[in-house]
């Protein structure tokens, strides 16, 4: 690279973002644009048909409902349930805290598949958990618990929860444990300080993981899929429908419209009541103006959380005083009671997967709990499998191109918008995190109708293409929370000793932010290799990835190999997450 | 002395096998400026969350104004306390901030808001009532939070590191004003601090602490003239500490072999204990008590006579290493004959107006002190 061209690039710090908005514009922007053409676009010009179609009758309008009342219970049962959670392990020392979050970390990235797959088992008519309801006499025989609203919900709470932990977690980290203290020794009783001081502060992260779980989940079809009934269809479970079935690209296109007004309404929403700003974490008052006081919105929430606060308050007075001394040591917060209730919770995140374990090595019982006797057969069948074994070296492969693309797109804009001076910037940051914003199953129906015009359909290119785009928002994230901490003054020691802009990144920026650069990879890694929405089509029915191949066998039937193939899957996750954290206590350590 | 406000007596800490506070007794007048100073890790902060509530002590008592707080919750302590980082409420604006204390004792919200606005006029901020703190500067949110603590004039004020993130300039001035306001509320405050001159401008009385203890506790001038340990002599103010052991020792008056050797030097006891022939101690010589004259000043080959009108003191020879000025004082480091490269050099200051005393670098000089200056410190 010649000088003069590095002086460019920092000139115009705009050409960082060139990359990704190209990507976005092919592979985004114009698939989602074709999609929402098509549902207007008949074979004689302009048309409304299919929205016709669409509110012809109450069906689709009735699914839609369920879509969302089932997204609203996830997201309501995940950030109640998650919140203890995250306030506990913010407020362990930091060894204890890693352990801890070891546990939210693994359930995260285990694959929705296999922990709906998890599910199935536990929930079946010989699973773990008709067995014990009979056994503690709850029941007579073992009752049907599958393919209801309650086992889809199960299986959607274990499924998002963990986002929900990990969201309001980043912006608990962030909340000065000085200020619940202060607020004690100005005379607040711990519910109060807690419902007045802590609560209200941690509102941004509240919401910003609410939000995350309720559009994560009305663009859900998994755990629905393979947990719920003909009463818990989903809105993506019809687009699939349309697309693989009839080919009816135009209703797919329509529901697509009704799919992302929804998920739009709702973002407009949170902006109206919340502001947008709060989604990064930043605390909600800074778009107050100075100089004026809190408006009767305010006054009316202070009301209510002064009266939690009162209510908690005259809770914790029923304890003996003893109880009550023996406690306060730790600070609030790390009550045997909310210790119990956060085991509880990891107890019911972990437990699928682990009980999913002995299944797999069972001999005689085949997937009925308890298992007995002992095989490796099931690993053997996956072995021979020439099905399984291109499923996984395709996984891999497609996931490395995928974590490589991401990372050479994803850290040039991270670094534009973490050092550059830009106008709109929360503007761009809204367009770099639109694929998370915009339903998958949207996105993944527009690609695989550019792909089938252009034949890229069941290629490998075509599809890390297309995970590029899911993976490059998190790339960004990850790599500008990094630069957030990184003493820029470096880069000018650097450069005032005689180095050259490229040979400061070299032989300084990279080595010190290789940590962060890892952890993006990995995540971009971990983003291509358990996704199904663009593989279900991208990979046109043959040259299936693995959860491709996990969808296609677990729709047909449920077998003692495919718990074989979930143990392997949650192992190599359990180790890529241990890896990672020796990598970065390393590289934290130099 | 004035009635107690604080009584602390064997209130000790651990946590696991490192003992955070080993059994400590201390004692806090009504009114005083009590500063607790020392290294971090001594013991001061784990003092103050002991005083506050914020931790619960393994051993000992606690008594604030005679009532029995050991096991109270800090909501019931009634005392203030006023954090390093500030600790304001970032989601209240300063007003709220300020009645936050006094709705908690369940005061009419407009008698709150009057005294909060009382509050802002005693730290001199009447303007930014409806802010938030995140739009005020460091020193502004620093008056803020002692405003916090004032409005429900709690019996102690507790305050920790506060000056700590401000500049030079902002925490001298900010020091006047926490002066100001003890003296005209006459409020109990006990003050944490790793700063030393801080604690020696502001305080009644000085609890220097180490590894967990308290090392002495005094006026300023008595831990500045009369420090009990080699510790308390080095921690407080630059000084010489020479070695040497004990030849003889009368009452006040110690005279102390140096390990350099020669006569025997004159100085003076700390006051705080006996000491014996042959016992190995420091002989703490404060920079500005090291007079000046050049070698050939002196009145023989020997140095170690008393010069006249100064005492049974003592003399040392050296070399001058360096010249500093440090504003109104000018510093001179010497090393003595026959010490060690590395040995640290001795430090003399003299008024950078006095040109008389100009000395140039490689010179040799001449140091000698009164034994009236020079204070004797057990050596371990």
């Amino acid at each position: 690279m010649s000088t003069s061209a590095n002086r460019d690039i920092w000139r115009h710090p705009l050409w960082l973002g060139a990359p990704l908005a190209l990507l976005f514009v092919l592979l985004l922007i114009y698939p989602v644009g074709q999609l929402l053409l098509l549902s207007v676009q008949g074979s004689e010009g302009w048309t409304l048909a299919p929205y016709r179609k669409l509110f012809a009758s109450s069906v689709y309008v009735n699914v839609m409902l369920i879509t969302l009342k089932i997204a609203a219970w996830t997201t309501l049962l995940s950030v109640i349930a998650g919140y203890p959670v995250a306030y506990l392990i913010s407020s362990l020392p930091k060894e204890r805290k890693t352990a801890w979050a070891f546990w939210i970390l693994l359930s995260f990235w285990t694959s929705f598949l296999v922990r709906a797959f998890a599910w199935i088992l536990m929930l079946s008519r010989n699973g773990v958990v008709n067995q014990l309801l009979t056994a503690l006499g709850l029941q007579d025989a073992p009752s049907n618990l599958l393919y209801s609203l309650g086992a889809v919900l199960v299986g959607m709470v274990h499924a998002l929860m963990p986002l929900a932990v990990l969201t309001m977690l980043s912006v608990m980290e962030n909340i000065d444990r000085n200020l619940p203290r202060a607020a004690l020794t100005l005379g607040a009783r711990p519910g109060t300080a807690f419902w007045r001081v802590y609560f209200p502060l941690s509102m941004p992260g509240v919401a910003a993981g609410a939000i995350m779980v309720f559009v994560t989940a009305v663009g859900f079809f998994i755990v629905p899929a393979l947990l719920g009934g003909r009463r818990e269809i989903m809105i993506t479970q019809l687009i699939i429908e349309q697309v693989q079935q009839t080919l009816n690209w135009g209703f797919a296109g329509a529901i697509s419209v009704l799919l992302l007004a929804v998920v739009l309404l709702v973002f407009l929403l949170y902006d109206k009541l919340l502001g947008l700003s709060t989604m990064t974490g930043s605390s909600a008052d800074r778009g107050r103006k100075p100089g004026r006081g809190p408006g009767p919105l305010q006054h009316a929430a202070d009301a209510l959380l002064a009266a939690l606060g009162h209510a908690s308050d005259a809770l914790l007075a029923l304890w003996p005083r003893r109880l009550r001394r023996a406690r306060r040591e730790a600070a609030p917060g790390t009550t045997p009671l909310l210790r119990g209730f956060v085991l509880l919770v990891l107890f019911f995140l972990s437990v699928p997967a682990l009980l999913m374990i002995p299944l797999s090595f069972a001999d005689k019982s085949g997937l009925n709990w308890p298992p007995s006797g002992f095989t490796l057969r099931h690993y053997e069948t996956l072995l021979h499998s020439p099905l399984w074994m291109q499923a996984a070296l395709r996984s891999l492969l497609v996931g490395l191109g995928t974590a490589l693309c991401a990372m050479l797109i994803g850290t040039p804009t991270a670094f534009l918008l973490a050092r550059s001076q830009l106008r709109g910037k929360s503007l761009l940051l809204a367009f770099v995190l639109s694929p998370i914003i915009v339903p998958r199953m949207i996105i993944a129906v527009g690609l695989f109708y550019v792909f089938s015009r252009i034949g890229l359909v069941g290629s490998s290119f075509g599809l890390v293409l297309g995970h590029t785009v899911i993976a490059v928002p998190y790339v960004v994230m990850t790599m500008m929370a990094v630069l957030r901490n990184y003493d820029q003054r470096l880069d000018l020691a650097a450069q005032s000793l005689g180095a050259r802009p490229w040979q400061t990144l070299r032989h300084v920026t990279f080595p010190i932010l290789a940590a962060g650069l890892l952890s993006s990879f990995l995540f971009a890694f971990a983003t291509s290799f358990d996704e199904l929405t663009i593989a279900l089509f991208a990979t046109g029915g043959l040259n299936a990835t693995l959860p491709k191949q996990f969808w296609d066998e677990v729709t047909l039937q449920i077998s003692p190999v495919i718990a074989a193939v979930s143990t392997c899957l949650f192992v190599f996750v359990a180790a890529l997450i241990w890896v990672a954290d020796r990598l970065q206590r390393r590289s934290l350590a130099n | 002395m004035a009635s107690c406000k604080l009584k602390i007596s064997g209130l000790g800490k651990r946590y696991g096998d490192f003992v955070a506070l080993a059994p400590t007794d201390l004692e806090v007048a009504e009114g005083e400026f009590l500063t607790l100073l020392g290294p971090s890790g001594s013991g001061k902060t784990t003092l103050l969350n002991l005083i506050a509530g914020l931790s619960v002590p393994d051993d000992g008592k606690l008594l604030i104004e005679g009532r029995d707080a050991t096991w109270q919750p800090p909501y019931e302590r009634d005392i203030g306390m006023v954090f390093q980082n500030y600790a304001l409420f970032p989601h209240m604006t300063i007003e709220d901030n300020i009645a936050f204390p006094l709705q908690m004792r369940k005061l009419k919200p407009a008698a709150a808001r009057e005294r909060a606005r009382q509050a802002l006029d005693t730290v001199r901020l009447p303007q930014v009532a409806q802010r938030y703190p995140k739009e005020l500067s460091g020193g502004q949110q620093q008056r803020i939070a002692l405003a916090r603590c004032l409005v429900y004039k709690p019996s102690i004020i507790l305050m920790d590191e506060p000056l700590g993130a401000l500049d030079k300039k902002l925490r001298d001035q900010m020091q006047l004003e926490i002066k100001r306001i003890h003296r005209e509320l006459g409020t109990t405050i006990v003050y944490v601090t790793h700063d030393q001159e801080e604690a020696m401008t502001m305080s009644d009385r000085i609890c220097l602490m180490e590894g967990g203890r308290i090392a002495q506790l005094g006026t300023p001038a008595d831990l500045y003239f009369r420090p009990r340990s080699l510790f308390v002599a080095d921690f407080l103010g630059e000084s010489n500490l020479l070695e040497g052991r004990v030849a003889t020792s009368g009452g006040d008056a110690v005279q102390v072999t140096l390990a350099a050797g020669g006569r025997p030097v004159g100085a003076r006891s700390n006051g705080h204990q006996a000491f014996a022939a042959g016992q190995p101690v420091r002989v703490m010589v404060r920079p500005q008590n090291l007079g000046l004259g050049a070698a050939d000043h002196a009145h023989d080959g020997t140095h170690d006579g008393p010069r006249d009108g100064e005492g049974d003191g003592g003399t040392l020879q050296g070399t001058v290493l360096d010249r500093m000025i440090s504003g109104s004082l000018t510093k001179l480091y010497v090393q003595r004959a026959g010490a060690a490269a590395d040995d640290a050099p001795l430090v003399a200051a003299y008024p950078t107006a006095r040109p008389r005393e100009r000395h140039e670098i490689g010179e040799t000089v001449t140091l000698h002190w009164r034994r009236a200056d020079a204070v004797v410190v057990p050596a371990a």
